[in-house]
């Protein structure tokens, strides 16, 4: 009786993990058509709970911020927009049911959303069937977009992110070793590192250990324990802010004063919060610096402090970026059917964002984006370098490239230095 | 060689929390013949008393962070989880006493959603930072790098196991205790308060995990609703390591998960940490399914 029991109960468990209750928390309305002359419906969904909260609530900020401005200002077309939110917890399977219901329940016109690659993915090939544009604001992914020609987005993609990382480690810090600690779970971290990784041994560095973990984890110790026998100069570590902080925090309790380094997961208010004096002198790859001196960055800031009270972050930046250029897209498509509205969006040139200009290339991602190298010091962000591929002639061509064959332009400027070409602010 | 020392350490301070949950689990199993799911919720809810306790402390105190006040912070969770595990075993388990166990088995899972929902709902589905209830320090040994708080969870942790073998076999309690496992209706024949001594199971048991959670708190600062659940899984794939309703053996399994766990992490096969516990319990099932010191009881038809 006693090994049946056992059995049983290990069976009933295995059924329970398979199937956890669905839960969908909405925040928009009831229903609506989208007839004529009524409110347009855009569909968001988002992590506005979970392991990456900041993620999705700072998205929706930036949304918001955007489309109650194109409201005040009259609508497109003399019909207001409404934006229907949908939470997916930070998970995969989640996102999924959040935009089918949106689609197939609520009829918007486009759908709005996500910033972890993994729940973009889950969502993206439900948009493509059903025919509704998606426009993902910072899932850097590159297969996010490849899944079909209704699905954009407004941010630059990993090859590009990996290779920026890369060259300021080898070229400007003259690293010449580092390690890399990838979260196994997503698709972001894998492809990051992947990336990274070419382009570090190509500048002739040497990556002298390879680790893994599971999103969620809260013991970091043995994979850092094996990084500390190989001695690596560096770390990067392309995971998402809630983990950072206690990779941190163990890699510091095991003696290891080597900086990390990471990509654009890292950007949140939390991370410092949880990781404190850990962090110090870690460095990431960012879509915008929030003190960068550009007009429109500093319009956005002030606006979004007004009415938040906060500073946004690089995924309010890009939600409102978002929002904005499917607004100018509906307004210049004059009507809310799929095809013509991808056609819309899919011919967005030169629209000045707050994260740059924004062109949408033939694979549907924005070509040549800026992209700014950040530190932590003091408990603060500081902007190390910027590397724009449109100030510098021919190098915007293959930006996007998502082969990541291409050089794009070389990261530049280190804090103290002066800008050696036109391509670099410093501060 | 320092690489495997570090290792082994690592793997023995997870270990030790591991076998506090374990501990749990095959007390209830021993007695009641339940895998109790819930355990590893309860687990997360001392974790969040400590978190709410501590942070009063500290707001308290100004700040400061004592030995004192993060021994307060413990008991004030344990007896909260206490409890917690009487109230749990009095209303959810206790009338289906007689019902098959298939039934109590599926409230357990219940009771385990209960929790890990109810906990979203009430201390919200974002992670929460555990306060820092004692100074950490890192101390460097014969090229061991560990801190005072991995060497704390160990003490704690033997503590409260040595403490948990007296009862059991060094009390009159204990002794009911075993007394109900080795076979219900004759001690209940023989006069021994059986509903009373299943009570006090779950209560020790929770207070165990309460132990464990600001263990783990300390170690791994962030806690949030669904935490319990991995260190339950694994917790409980201990106590199958060990064989089930045996108490030195949910030790022993518990730290053998954490060493194993740990090595398998500290190799070039990292990304199969998670996955290792889980073969261990379908190696264990297949082949020895009574556990490394369970006997096996031939069924009787």
């Amino acid at each position: 009786m006693r090994n049946k029991a056992l059995i049983l109960s290990t069976a009933i468990l295995s059924l329970v993990l398979m199937g956890c209750p669905p839960k969908t928390g909405e925040t928009g309305g009831a229903a609506a058509t989208t007839d004529a002359g009524g409110e347009i419906l855009v569909g968001e969904f988002g992590s506005l709970t979970g392991s990456e909260a900041t993620f999705g609530q700072s998205t929706h900020n930036g949304i918001m911020l955007a489309i109650d401005e194109v409201n005040a200002a009259g609508g497109v077309n003399n019909r207001k927009i409404r934006v229907l939110t949908e939470d997916d917890q930070s998970k995969a399977e989640e996102a999924a049911n959040a935009v089918t219901k949106l689609i197939s329940q609520n009829n918007v016109v486009s759908i709005l959303g996500e910033v972890a690659s993994s729940n973009s993915l889950a969502a993206a090939p439900i948009c493509q069937q059903n025919k509704v544009p998606m426009i993902t604001p910072s899932s850097t992914n590159p297969r996010v977009t490849e899944v079909g020609d209704y699905i954009f987005r407004m941010c630059f993609i990993d090859p590009y992110q990996g290779e920026a990382m890369a060259n300021y480690l080898t070229k400007e810090l003259k690293l010449k070793r580092a390690a890399i600690l990838i979260d196994v779970k997503s698709d972001y971290s894998t492809g990051l590192a992947q990336y990274f990784e070419r382009t570090f041994t190509a500048n002739g560095g040497q990556i002298v250990g390879k680790q893994s973990y599971s999103k969620g984890d809260s013991d970091f110790r043995s994979q850092l324990t094996a990084i500390k026998a190989a001695n690596p100069q560096v770390i990067f570590v392309p995971g998402y802010y809630n983990d950072i902080g206690q990779i941190a925090i163990q890699a510091r309790d095991l003696g290891m004063s080597q900086p990390l380094a990471g990509g654009d997961g890292w950007e949140s208010p939390k991370l410092i919060e949880i990781g404190g004096k850990a962090l110090e002198g870690c460095f990431y790859s960012n879509h915008y610096h929030v003190d960068d001196p550009a007009p429109a960055v500093r319009t956005f800031v002030q606006k979004y402090q007004e009415r938040y009270g906060a500073k946004p972050d690089a995924l309010a930046a890009l939600g409102y970026d978002s929002a904005k250029v499917l607004a100018e897209a509906i307004k210049r498509a004059g009507k809310t059917d799929g095809p013509a509205l991808r056609d819309a969006i899919a011919q967005t040139k030169g629209y000045l964002g707050v994260t740059g200009l924004i062109n949408l290339g033939p694979d549907r991602n924005p070509v040549g984006k800026k992209l700014a190298i950040l530190e932590i010091r003091n408990g603060q962000t500081a902007l190390k370098g910027i590397v724009d591929p449109n100030a510098s002639a021919g190098a915007a061509a293959g930006a996007t490239d998502t082969t990541g064959t291409t050089a794009s332009a070389a990261t530049t400027g280190t804090t103290g230095s002066t800008p050696t070409t036109g391509t670099t602010r410093t501060q | 060689m320092q690489t495997l020392l570090q290792n082994l350490l690592n793997g023995i301070a997870s270990g030790s929390i591991y076998a506090l949950i374990a501990l749990g689990y095959t007390m209830v199993y021993g007695i009641l013949k339940l895998i109790n799911f819930a355990h590893g919720d309860i687990f997360m809810l001392g974790s969040f008393v400590g978190f709410y306790a501590g942070n009063f402390i500290a707001k308290q105190n100004g700040g400061g962070s004592s030995p004192l006040s993060a021994a307060l912070v413990m008991l004030l969770s344990m007896i909260v989880c206490g409890a917690f595990g009487y109230l749990n075993e009095r209303i959810a388990y206790r009338p289906l006493r007689n019902a098959p166990r298939i039934a109590s088995l599926i409230t357990a899972i219940g009771v385990s959603f209960f929790l890990e929902f109810g906990g979203q709902f009430v201390f919200g589905p974002d992670p929460k930072f555990f306060p820092t209830l004692i100074d950490k320090h890192v101390i460097q040994f014969a090229g061991v790098v560990t801190t005072n708080y991995q060497l704390i969870v160990l003490g704690v942790a033997i503590a409260f196991m040595a403490l948990l073998q007296y009862i059991v076999y060094g009390t009159k309690y204990g002794r009911a205790m075993r007394a109900v496992s080795y076979n219900f209706e004759t001690a209940s024949l023989m006069g021994i308060p059986t509903d009373r001594v299943i009570s006090t199971t779950f209560v020790i048991g929770s207070m165990l995990a309460a132990v464990a959670g600001i263990l783990y708190g300390l170690s791994y600062p962030k806690i949030d609703p669904l935490m319990g659940v991995m260190p339950g899984l694994k917790a409980f794939v201990a106590a199958v390591l060990g064989g089930i309703g045996n108490v030195p053996g949910a030790v022993v399994g518990g730290l053998l998960i954490g060493i194993i766990e740990s090595f398998v992490g500290g190799s070039a096969y990292s990304n199969y940490r998670d996955a290792i516990a889980f073969v261990i319990l379908i190696v264990i099932l297949l082949f020895r399914p009574s556990g490394l010191f369970g006997k096996y009881q031939a069924e009787k038809v």
